[in-house]
Order: structure tokens, then C-alpha cells, then sequence
């Protein structure tokens, strides 16, 4: 593996977390989308580069899936979503923007810590990747944790996903029915939570779900 | 050939289950069910039989169910098929028993399908050869028991009683699973052949042995985890009861045997101090909880706890013996203690029928209720007695033979080196002493109170003598308990390849003695002859018996009637249950029960009596199970918070869950 192979590598991985901080930090719902759309063409770049690499031309098929749904099909779907919603002006934050991101800078290092220690025999490449997809994957949790709009759990949810993709990509020799059935089994959970979202919407004039519990009976 | 034999049988129970189901509540289906269930344990018994006599070797077979890699693998060895007969008589006669009985039962719906499957469940657990295979069999006897338990279950004790037994049984299946998971170890060797193998370590084995003990001994009826036996046993059917008791508490037995002296390697010396202590313990708690009883079912459940007492006292023997050394002392604890496992399972099986006909002709448990049966069911009061006689361990019947075996091994126990079992044995001898006088003073009491006396209540005096088919069962249990009394060393010789498969040396052969007699050390020693105590009994009692005929005054005389001390004719008047363990309720009763009495005196004018009331406390209950019932409901409560968090909430935990594992990952390894 030439110096290069890595350097670009470790630099799409480590674009990926950056760019789940841009997330982290965005509050404005309608820029979220875009930053969103941002992640998932960072996302196929890095598995594109993956898959040259790894000469591994399936993979390429990930990366058009990754291009076309995550980056094109579902920011526009959910853009036109939050418009007929009416919620694209609204500002959602539960935890504020510094605590988030220096909880956020907490768990890239816990993730860092973990894999490197528990990966030694790995080559240098999966570890990397391994260490970047599970900060992903936290990330894009802290993200579902701290917001409190329905579209935003969302946008992390499939953030989330993204890092799992990207660890997937990262070790070698994962089918590619695997990869198009997780592709396929996030749309449908899309299209589910639009749905529900609406639905959501219908009942109680809001997509933030703090209505629900309050439907519930519960205290804030 | 015998495995495949009682593998057929057990199939055979297990499909009754379902035709139980399909015929419905019939007098054809109780037939049915009971008789072919008594036609397979006995070709399951007979199979038994041929493998222990015949000293066949070892044979096992591998089914291809249960977990894909394993399969299901099923030995019959000598331990097994001394326990498989055991199962297999209790079954046999409790079919037989139910032939009669099960004509009464109300919830035959409810019974029928679950007797076979719980035969079908004891089998199974005895002939288990790999952990999954004893632990699915164990569950599928401990919940067709527990379906057994709740067929009357309109009645409000028996829905506690069931709550409680299903409780205990899954606590004590996860300390056996537990206990075949430390022994299988990180390769996963499940089947026993390679536990064997295995030898764990000291301290894993010791872990083994007190998991072995909990899981085992919560089955069993060890103090202080018997509290759900006398609730569970006498709320079932009475040929239920009699298995559950007589038999299913065996079924644990075995499966402390199979782990402690089987699978766990070296025992350590201080082992059989652990059981010793126990097994002291639940043998006097037992019989004082008998004597504090009225109900007869219950009673006789509380001595199910004292039996199994002694019993362990024998197995704590054999394990202190083993670990020194001395492999002939531990051969005789070990025979003492088996034989006294096959014993207790025929005099408590007939007293169990005994119980369940005298409910049947009365409809009454309550002693107080009952009382001159001896005239109304003099067949009955005859075989009861005999059981009665053989569990209070009077000679020449076979409940004395063990006990005096096992006596006979703690009177070795100063040749042991180390001085805590000196100590120690000779206490646990003290209280297995105390143990069997007081069961025998139990034993007049509920003897006296049921059949003896006068009726106390209608239903007494209106009770019939009970069915052939019950009184059959009973005579046949009644029959072999004289038979194992009077010529043990059959019995004893028979355990021998039990005892050197498993302690690597047996008792010297006693068939060959003259005249019956059994020696288990040497002659000059000590010796026993149930034949020539049976023969001098009989002969005495016949000669004193023509003797005060013969010689006796015939002259005429005029006297008032003999009123047999009770001038008031009242039946209320004679002895009853609760005043006949007075003495024994001020000796012991006030430490262990704090029990109290206290008068009641009505006020001035007022016409009720006054009444003497006697109030006792279940101090084991109030010590263990309350806190912890206590400590659950308030956890319970906390943790039902848990169920109405929001949906932000739920994420939370879930998140924050995920970053502690990773932050132990992070600073463990």
C-alpha cells in the first residue's frame, strides 16, 4: 500500500467526522439537510477511493447508491418535506452548541481509544477506518440524543448509518448483498419515519416531539 | 438394549401427554392415561432392574434434537439406573394408586396430560448425558410439576403455593446452569464425558459445589431453601404428591450426585463440612416443622425436608471419608445414604397414598378433623401404619436399616485427621439422634390423631373404606418396605456397582451371611439381622398373645364400662394434634418458632369460650424471603419509571449505555 492509498483515505474518513460536527453545530433546519447532503457525498467519495484501493469494483456500487439516495434523493425529499411541513425556519436545540461539541469531541477520542487499542493486528487502513465509522456512529447518536424536531433525530439516524457503512467499506471482503440490503432497509426506514412524520404532524400541528409526551400525560 | 428399552417408555409417556389432551375428561381417558402409564414404568423398572443387577456396562446413545452442533446425549450407567428405579417404582405405583383415586378427581382436564409429561420429565433428567439435555429435562419436570401443583387452582393457597414453587424452581435451575457452565468452561464442552475429562481447579470446583449444593438442595428441600416444599407438595393431587415427594426430590438428589461426585474432580476436605452443616440443620428444622402441623399432607411434606436431611448427612460423609482416603467408610456413608433414598421413596409414597385415601373418604387434611378412621378404613390404618412404623426408623422395617447405616458411618468419623469434622460429625450424629425420636413422636401423633380415637367430625365418622386399585398400590409399597427391612443385604449388595463407580470401592457382599444378618464393618463389631428381630417380634407377640388367652381370668364380672379415661363423651375432649406437640412446642417451639400461647377469656356475660391460642412464627420466612419480597417490590417500583421516559429519553439511555461499555472496553483491556 503506497503512502497516498492512505493519506486520501484517512483524510475522506477523518472529512466524515468533521463534517458530523458541522451537523452537530448547524441548528437551522434547512442547512442541516444541506450539511447532510455534504456527509453523504463525502461518504461515497470515501467509498469510491475505497474501492479503488481495495480494487474492489463492487464497491463502487455502494458509492452510486451513497450518491444518488443519501446525497440527492432523500436531502431533496426531505427538503420538500420540511417546506410542506412548514418547520424550515425552525431553530431545534435542546443541549446548547459548545456543551454538544465538546461532548462530541469526548467521544471521537473514546473511539479513537477503543479501537486502536482492541485492533492491533488490523493493518493501519481498517483501523483508521474503523476508529472514524464508530466516531460516526456516535456522533450521529449524540445527535439524535440532543435534538429535539423529528426531522433532526432523522438527519442523525442516517448519519449514524453512514458511519456504519463507512466501517463496512473499510473492511475488506463484506458482500455486496449486504451492502444493497442495508441501502434498501434505510430507504424503506425513511419512508416510514416520512410518513410517520406527517402522521405525527396531522394529529398534533407540530413535528416536534416533545407533543408526544405531552400527549402522554408526561412531565417535561 | 436397556436404554433403548426406557427410551421407548419415556416416548411412550410423552405421547400420552397429547391423548390426554385430545380424549378429554373421561373415565376412558383417566384408564387410559393411568394404566398405560403404569404398564410403562413398570417395562422402564423391569429394564432398571436388569441394568443394576446385572452390572451391565455403560450404555449411551446420541439422538440427533435439541442443539445442532450437540445433539441429545443419553447414558444409563449404575447411578442412573439405580435412580431410574427409584422413578420408576414411585411411578409405577402412583399410576397404579390413581387407577382408584384418579376416578374422584374433579380436574382430571388438568391433571391428565401432565402426569405422563412428568414422568416422562424424571426419566429423562436421569438419563441425561450432556448439560443441555439435564437442563431441558430438569425445566420440563419442574413445569409439568408446577401444571400438576395448580390443578386445583380456584383454591387461594395453591395459587401461592405455585407462585412460590415456580420461583424457587427457576432459581434453582439458574444455579445448576450456572454451575454446568463454570464446569463446561470457555470451550464449551457440554456433554459430561468431557466434563469428566475436564479436572477444574480448586476454586472453580468449590464454586461448583456451593452452586451444585443451591441448585440441587432448592429442588431437594434443604433449610433454609424449602420453603415452597410444603406448600407445593400437599396442594397437588395425592398420587402427585406422593411423586413429587417420594420421588422428584430424589431426582435432585441425583442430579447433586451426578455434579458433586461426578463431574466437579477432587473434592476439597472442607466440602463435606458445607453439606454436613446443611444437611444437620434441615434435618431437625424438619421434623420440628412436622410436629408444629396439623394439616396431614403438610406434615408429611416437612418430613420429605427431614429425610433429605438425612440423606445429605450420609452424601457429607461419604465426601469427608472420600478426601482422606478411606474409601471403605465412604462406601458404607454413600450405600447408607442411597439406600436411604430408595427407602424414603417407598414409605413416603405409601404415606402420601395413605394421606390421599383418607382425603378421598373424607375429604378432610385437617387432623383435627379427623380421628377413629381405624374402624372405618381398618385396611388403610394398617398400611399406613406400616409406613408410619418404617419412616419413624423402628426395626425390622427398612426406614431403620439405613438410618442405622448411616449411624454406623458417624461412629467411624474419629478416625478423620482433620479436627473440624471430628467436631463436627459427631454434632451432626447428636442431631440426626434428635431428629429421628422426634419424627417418631410425629409419627404417633398423626397415626393417633387420624385413625385412632373417636370421629371428631361427621365427615370421620361417614369415611368408607377405600377402592382396591389404592389399596393394592399401598400394599405393595407396604410390602417392599418389610421386604427391604427384613433382608437389606440384597438391597446393599445391589448399590454396590452405584458405590464403586462412584467412590471406587463398595461394601463387602452381605447376601452371603448367615441367616440375613447385614455387617458393615466386621462382626465384631456390629451387626444386624431385620429377619431374626421380624421372627422374635412375631413369635413374642404370638406366645404373649395365647399366653394372656390361655391364662388369663374367664370368671364373670359386673363393673362399669370402661371409659378409656374420658368421662365427657364428647370427641372434643380427647387429644388433639396441636395438644399432643405442646410438650415439644415449650421445649424447642419458644427459640425456634417463638412460639407463644396466649388465653383468650371472653368478658363477663359474654357465652363464647374461652380459647387457648398457640402463635408461631416461620422465623426462616420472616428472616430471608420477607426482606428480600420487601427488596424486590421496592426496586420494582423504582424501575417502573422506566416504562414512561419520553422518546428523547429512551435514546439517552440507550446512548449513554453504548459510551459506558465502550468506556470500560476502554480502560479494561
Amino acid at each position: 500500500m503506497s503512502g497516498l492509498d492512505f493519506d486520501v483515505a484517512h483524510l475522506l474518513a477523518g472529512s466524515l467526522v468533521l463534517v458530523s460536527f458541522l451537523e452537530l453545530y448547524q441548528d437551522r433546519l434547512y442547512a442541516l439537510l444541506n450539511v447532510y447532503a455534504a456527509h453523504a457525498l463525502v461518504l461515497a467519495a470515501s467509498v469510491a477511493w475505497q474501492a479503488l484501493i481495495q480494487d474492489a469494483p463492487h464497491l463502487y456500487v455502494t458509492a452510486t447508491i451513497a450518491l444518488i439516495f443519501k446525497a440527492i434523493v432523500i436531502p431533496v425529499a426531505l427538503h420538500r418535506m420540511i417546506v410542506r411541513l412548514g418547520v424550515h425556519r425552525e431553530i431545534d436545540k435542546v443541549v446548547g452548541v459548545g456543551p454538544a461539541m465538546l461532548a462530541g469531541m469526548g467521544l471521537v477520542a473514546l473511539s479513537m481509544v477503543v479501537m486502536l487499542r482492541v485492533t492491533q493486528e488490523a493493518d493501519p487502513l481498517t483501523r483508521e477506518d474503523l476508529a472514524f465509522a464508530l466516531a460516526v456512529v456516535l456522533l450521529g447518536l449524540l445527535m439524535m440524543v440532543t435534538r429535539r424536531n423529528a426531522v433532526s433525530q432523522v438527519v442523525g439516524f442516517m448519519s449514524l448509518e453512514n458511519g456504519l457503512v463507512l466501517a463496512a467499506t473499510g473492511a475488506k471482503g463484506m458482500p455486496l448483498v449486504v451492502e444493497i440490503s442495508v441501502a434498501f432497509s434505510i430507504l424503506i426506514a425513511f419512508i416510514v419515519i416520512g410518513i410517520f412524520l406527517f402522521r405525527i404532524r396531522e394529529r398534533f400541528d407540530t413535528v416536534d416531539v416533545h407533543a408526544l409526551d405531552r400527549f402522554r400525560g408526561e412531565r417535561r | 438394549m436397556t436404554l433403548t428399552s426406557v427410551l421407548a417408555c419415556a416416548a411412550v409417556l410423552l405421547a400420552l401427554g397429547p391423548l390426554a389432551v385430545a380424549l378429554g375428561h373421561s373415565r376412558v381417558a383417566t384408564r387410559l392415561v393411568y394404566g398405560t402409564s403404569m404398564v410403562a414404568s413398570a417395562v422402564s423398572l423391569a429394564a432398571a432392574i436388569v441394568h443394576l443387577i446385572g452390572a451391565v456396562v455403560p450404555e449411551s446413545i446420541t439422538l440427533p434434537v435439541g442443539v445442532p452442533w450437540l445433539g441429545a446425549h443419553l447414558r444409563i450407567d449404575a447411578l442412573s439406573a439405580f435412580f431410574l428405579l427409584v422413578v420408576d417404582l414411585g411411578a409405577m405405583s402412583a399410576s397404579l394408586f390413581a387407577l382408584g383415586y384418579g376416578r374422584h378427581e374433579t380436574a382430571a382436564g388438568r391433571v391428565l396430560p401432565f402426569y405422563p409429561a412428568f414422568l416422562a420429565g424424571m426419566t429423562l433428567v436421569v438419563l441425561a448425558d450432556d448439560a443441555f439435555t439435564y437442563l431441558l429435562s430438569w425445566e420440563f419436570m419442574s413445569l409439568t410439576s408446577w401444571a400438576l401443583v395448580m390443578s386445583h387452582h380456584r383454591v387461594p393457597d395453591n395459587v401461592r403455593a405455585g407462585y412460590v414453587y415456580l420461583v424457587m424452581a427457576s432459581f434453582g435451575t439458574l444455579a445448576l446452569l450456572l454451575a454446568f457452565g463454570l464446569l463446561a468452561g470457555p470451550d464449551g464442552l457440554y456433554t459430561f464425558s468431557q466434563m469428566r475429562g475436564a479436572h477444574p481447579s480448586a476454586a472453580l470446583g468449590a464454586l461448583v459445589l456451593i452452586l451444585a449444593l443451591v441448585g440441587a438442595g432448592s429442588k431437594a428441600g434443604l433449610v433454609p431453601l424449602h420453603v415452597w416444599l410444603p406448600l407445593a407438595h400437599p396442594a397437588a393431587p395425592s398420587h402427585v404428591s406422593g411423586l413429587m415427594s417420594g420421588v422428584m426430590t430424589k431426582v435432585a438428589v441425583y442430579g447433586f450426585l451426578r455434579i458433586v461426585f461426578d463431574l466437579a474432580g477432587e473434592p476439597s476436605w472442607w466440602w463435606s463440612i458445607v453439606v454436613l452443616a446443611f444437611a444437620g440443620v434441615t434435618t431437625v428444622m424438619g421434623v420440628l416443622y412436622a410436629l408444629m402441623q396439623h394439616d396431614l399432607k403438610r406434615l408429611l411434606a416437612y418430613h420429605t425436608v427431614e429425610n433429605i436431611g438425612i440423606i445429605f448427612i450420609g452424601l457429607g460423609l461419604a465426601l469427608a471419608f472420600k478426601t482422606f482416603g478411606m474409601d471403605f467408610a465412604a462406601a458404607l456413608a454413600f450405600t447408607a445414604a442411597l439406600l436411604h433414598v430408595f427407602n424414603h421413596s417407598l414409605f413416603k409414597s405409601l404415606l402420601f397414598f395413605g394421606a390421599g385415601a383418607v382425603l378421598g373418604a373424607t375429604g378432610e387434611r385437617d387432623m383435627e378433623h379427623l380421628g377413629g378412621l381405624i374402624h372405618r378404613m381398618p385396611q388403610t390404618a394398617f398400611v399406613f401404619l406400616i409406613g408410619c412404623v418404617a419412616i419413624s426408623a423402628l426395626p425390622p422395617l427398612n426406614g431403620f436399616v439405613s438410618e442405622w447405616l448411616t449411624f454406623q458411618a458417624i461412629l467411624l468419623s474419629p478416625q478423620l485427621p482433620a479436627w473440624g469434622l471430628k467436631l463436627l460429625v459427631p454434632a451432626v450424629g447428636a442431631l440426626l439422634a434428635l431428629a429421628a425420636a422426634l419424627a417418631a413422636a410425629c409419627f404417633v401423633k398423626a397415626y393417633g390423631v387420624t385413625f385412632l380415637g373417636r370421629p371428631r367430625t361427621r365427615a370421620a365418622e361417614a369415611a368408607a373404606e377405600t377402592d382396591r386399585y389404592s389399596l393394592a398400590a399401598m400394599m405393595l409399597l407396604a410390602a417392599l418396605c418389610l421386604f427391604a427391612g427384613i433382608l437389606p443385604g440384597f438391597f446393599i449388595d445391589a448399590l454396590a456397582p452405584v458405590s464403586t463407580a462412584l467412590i471406587g470401592a463398595h461394601m463387602p457382599a452381605q447376601s452371603g451371611s448367615q441367616w440375613f444378618s447385614i455387617v458393615p464393618i466386621a462382626a465384631s463389631r456390629s451387626s444386624y439381622d431385620g429377619l431374626l428381630v421380624f421372627m422374635f417380634m412375631i413369635i413374642s407377640g404370638t406366645l404373649a398373645a395365647s399366653a394372656i388367652h390361655r391364662l388369663a381370668s374367664d370368671r364373670l364380672r359386673r363393673a362399669p364400662a370402661w371409659d378409656c379415661g374420658y368421662p365427657d363423651v364428647s370427641p372434643t375432649t380427647q387429644y388433639s394434634a396441636t395438644s399432643f406437640a405442646q410438650p415439644i412446642r415449650r421445649v424447642f417451639g419458644t427459640v425456634v418458632f417463638r412460639a407463644r400461647e396466649h388465653v383468650q377469656v371472653p368478658p363477663p356475660g359474654d357465652t363464647r369460650p374461652a380459647r387457648l391460642i398457640a402463635e408461631l412464627h416461620d422465623l426462616i420466612w420472616d428472616a430471608i424471603y420477607a426482606p428480600l419480597v420487601v427488596g424486590i417490590g421496592i426496586a420494582a417500583d423504582r424501575l417502573n419509571r422506566l416504562q414512561f421516559l419520553t422518546i428523547r429519553q429512551f435514546l439517552t439511555l440507550v446512548f449513554c449505555t453504548l459510551v459506558v461499555l465502550l468506556l470500560v472496553l476502554a480502560v479494561w483491556s
